[in-house]
């Protein structure tokens, strides 16, 4: 049962670490603008699309 | 003569600009260089000819708009950052309106080498560019966005960085709040007498360390503010709370260490989940309005100073008295001066109200905030533009900033009550306990602490006026933030700026009754072009524009009467009935036009009033009404049709007077509401309770104020006001709901019941009913109202 203990401790570095990545997420503005880039990403490059 | 000539000159079908040095022609258009052409095909490739229809590109009179720029120190204190050969500037493009614009302008690349990146903020129309400074200048740059059709702002203040800290400790408090609960679990479904003591033990020590963050780094703000209050003496909601947090996390350790219980760690992470929530909920701010505008949004950002060898760019707050500074057309002036030079006509709309142009003659004052129309005048500056007459307004006391311990929030108001009654309750049962079982009365007092911690009562306020505040602005209807909502219901009376806040600002829809040709109508637009009355202006703007070269002679404007002159050989007349013809039973509000003394039509100037604007004052017998003008007393009779007879109307109302007005009635105990529009108005919106900029596009500027209420939205004022009261009895409502699980919980807590499993239900319960019960009633009055 003593497995716990280490099981528990994992949980808790793999759970922090998700919370780490929202922190930096947050930090560098990942949610600052949350409708430019849906409309970013429909715009088609027209060059390339030319020189099909 | 100077139409024929530029008719005869090519203009440039993409910049405007005359071909002189080359003309190329391409698609039966001309152009006056490839880079202009190359524009052209990238804007038809990419199907955006629209952009050739829009009359915002650079016109004539808009040469030399971005001189300024090339003036180190102020291009220095725009940018974000700068560099040998990299510039980082961030611009308000206020004409970003569609996907296509995002697409237009991160594209600009191909308009220009030396932009290296641009990235857009669609919500906060702003853009963030790039640029190599080696190849572009930010004259440039700002020519060519302007070309394009998107005008850059250049604002003195910058904008503060939102900091997303908020979201953070939310985001720190539900990990914790999460992994709390799941240690609390063998707790909660009572397996603690099967699992191993160790267990036991490594998991309430794992709590406490979980814990920590919580209270110090979420939580930290609750303890901040108690603190704050207490120092200046005042018990805010923030006090009780943060009485609960400490005493759950001082009773949870000392229960851990001592191993006499697991604690209340869950109740205490999910309390400050919830309050960051409540927060959260209530902060919502419209990011592309602001709130906190003074007069240097207004003005300019330069001033061309005349030297000896030329004019040159400088700060206005560089300008100095005796400086002599160049005024150009449509330009507003910077600073109280002298008319040295030139035939000035200032429009002082933004001052006074008063729409009409007001001629200046060579030594008499100008007064800052004035716009010059028509040729460029030289000025000699006589106060420094902070001291000027309508700056110096900016000085009174309404505008200075005051530490905002939110005093005047329901919440705060009732958190006193509440406080001494806790304080009171604990002390009582602890006065029983030590009678009966004085081994008890740690465990009681910190029991009734911990569960009369007004989690539930501090959230009904922020959860009822943050949906308000959305519903709010779903109406366009933009409140700066959830204290305004509730100082909103508390209004009494009511006072109204006319000019821009009555009357629509362009104002007058002209319609032109009776037939004209397209060359009478010409002969009509050479007349008003001549004219700087407003009612002039009006008709012109509705006429189309005529180019044809006419004789035009004999000129004369009649003041308070109309306009004649010889166009073409025919003697034409504009103006009013009598002034045409003397014996003409005119139609009142029209104007009229006769050729050679025949009357040939008129021209309806419809009512200004904004419509739905009787149907408002009305709907509003309950509050006392003012009506404050810049303008002279006119409109008296018409708003004496629209207003009630105990309504006060005070005229020709300077910027200190209207401050001075909103005072008095303060000082008689009214809760004041002040709607304007303009500069004007600036100091009477601080000074009253609730000051509401009323405003053709809420994306202009618009002066310091609480809300920003779009001027069609003015009729739905009375149920604006009404809804407002609605979300005062909802948060009362609310109040009484929590109180009553407060008496539940406290009857627990006195009689020394309360487990930490039933208060770990008992407060998220709690809060979650009356988050329910806000939203939704919220929600169903405005339904009712038809708000949303």
């Amino acid at each position: 049962m003593s497995v716990i203990f280490i099981l528990i401790l994992i949980s808790m570095v793999v759970a922090g670490s998700f919370l780490g990545l929202f922190i930096w997420a947050s930090k560098s503005g990942q949610f600052d603008d949350s409708v430019t880039p849906g409309m970013r990403i429909l715009f088609d490059d027209k060059k390339k699309q030319s020189k099909k | 003569m100077s139409e024929h000539l530029i008719a005869e000159q090519v203009v440039c079908h993409h910049c405007g600009d005359t071909c002189e040095q080359e003309r190329i022609i391409y698609d039966d258009k001309n152009f006056c260089c490839q880079g202009c052409r190359a524009v052209y095909e990238l804007f038809i490739d990419t199907g955006l000819q629209d952009i050739y229809a829009d009359a915002s590109r650079l016109k004539p009179e808009d040469h030399g708009k971005y001189d300024y720029l090339d003036n180190l120190e102020i291009a220095n204190a725009l940018h974000d950052f700068r560099s040998e050969d990299h510039n980082a500037i961030t611009l308000t493009l206020p004409a970003i309106h569609c996907s296509s614009c995002v697409y237009l302008l991160e594209n600009l690349r191909l308009f220009h080498d030396g932009n290296i990146r641009v990235s857009t903020n669609f919500v906060k129309q702003e853009v963030d560019i790039h640029y190599n400074p080696q190849t572009l200048s930010l004259k440039q740059l700002a020519n060519l966005l302007h070309r394009i059709g998107y005008p850059p702002q250049f604002k003195s203040e910058q904008k503060k960085k939102q900091s997303n800290q908020l979201s953070i400790k939310i985001g720190v408090a539900a990990f914790c709040f999460g992994n709390i609960m799941l240690l609390s679990f063998p707790e909660y479904f009572g397996f603690n007498e099967q699992i191993d003591d160790s267990f036991q033990r490594f998991f309430a020590y794992l709590n406490i360390v979980l814990a920590l963050p919580v209270l110090f780094y979420s939580g930290i703000d609750y303890l901040r503010s108690a603190w704050k209050g207490l120092k200046h003496r005042f018990i805010n909601i923030d006090v009780p709370i943060a009485l609960g947090i400490i005493t759950l996390f001082a009773r949870s350790v000392y229960e851990i260490t001592s191993q006499t219980g697991p604690g209340y760690l869950d109740s205490l992470a999910g309390l400050v989940f919830f309050l960051l929530i409540g927060k959260w909920f209530q902060s919502k701010t419209y990011e592309n309005l602001s709130f906190e505008r003074d007069y240097k949004s207004y003005f300019p950002l330069a001033a061309y100073r005349v030297e000896a060898d030329g004019t040159k760019a400088v700060p206005i707050a560089e300008l100095e008295e005796g400086d002599n500074i160049l005024i150009r057309n449509q330009e507003i002036i910077p600073a109280d001066a002298v008319l040295m030079e030139g035939k000035a006509s200032i429009d002082y709309s933004f001052v006074t109200g008063e729409e009409k142009p007001i001629k200046i003659l060579r030594g008499e004052t100008l007064f800052a905030g004035g716009r010059q129309v028509g040729e460029s005048i030289r000025v000699q500056i006589t106060k420094k533009s902070s001291q000027s007459y309508l700056t110096s307004l900016w000085n009174n006391q309404a505008f200075k900033t005051h530490d905002d311990l939110g005093t005047e929030a329901i919440t705060n108001q009732i958190s006193k009550y509440f406080t001494v009654t806790i304080l009171l309750i604990a002390a009582l049962s602890a006065l029983f306990w030590a009678l009966y079982n004085p081994e008890n009365i740690w465990q009681v007092v910190t029991a009734v602490l911990i569960v009369a911690c007004p989690c539930a009562l501090a959230l009904s306020a922020p959860f009822t006026n943050g949906n308000l505040l959305r519903i709010f602005g779903k109406n366009k209807f933009y409140l700066k933030n959830a204290l305004s909502v509730e100082k909103l219901s508390r209004i009494d009376a009511i006072v109204f700026d006319k000019t821009g806040t009555l009357t629509e600002s362009k104002s007058g829809e002209v319609q032109l009754v009776g037939e004209l040709s397209a060359r009478e109508k010409g002969y009509v637009r050479k007349l008003t072009e001549n004219s700087m009355h407003p009612l002039s202006q009006k008709i012109k703007d509705s006429l189309p524009e005529d180019t044809s070269d006419y004789s035009f002679t004999h000129f004369k404007e009649i003041a308070g009467n109309g306009l004649q002159a010889i166009v073409d050989g025919h003697y034409v007349k504009l103006g009013s009935a009598s002034y045409i013809d003397a014996d003409l039973d005119g139609v009142p509000g029209s104007v009229y036009f006769s050729i050679d003394n025949e009357v040939r039509s008129r021209f309806k100037v419809k009512n200004q009033f904004r419509a739905g604007l009787a149907d408002l004052i009305r709907d509003l017998p309950d509050y006392k009404l003012t009506v404050l003008s810049g303008d002279n007393d006119q409109e008296r009779p018409e708003l004496i049709k629209i207003f009630p007879s105990n309504t006060k109307m005070l005229f020709k109302q300077q910027p200190q007077d209207k401050l001075e007005y909103i005072k008095q009635l303060q000082a008689q105990g009214q809760t004041v509401m002040m709607l304007g529009d303009g500069l004007n108005d600036a100091g009477a919106l601080k000074q009253s309770n609730v000051g509401i900029a009323v405003t053709e596009d809420v994306s202009t500027f618009s002066p310091a104020c609480d809300g920003i209420l779009e001027g069609g939205k003015l009729q739905r004022l009375a149920d604006f006001l009404d809804f407002g009261k609605v979300g005062k009895s909802i948060i009362y409502a609310s109040f009484t709901l929590s109180f009553l699980y407060n008496i539940v919980g406290l009857g627990f807590a006195v009689s020394g019941m309360l487990t930490p499993i039933f208060a770990a239900i008992l407060m998220p319960l709690s809060s979650i009913t009356i988050v329910a019960f806000s939203t939704l009633s919220g929600n169903y009055f405005a339904r009712k109202k038809q708000l949303i």
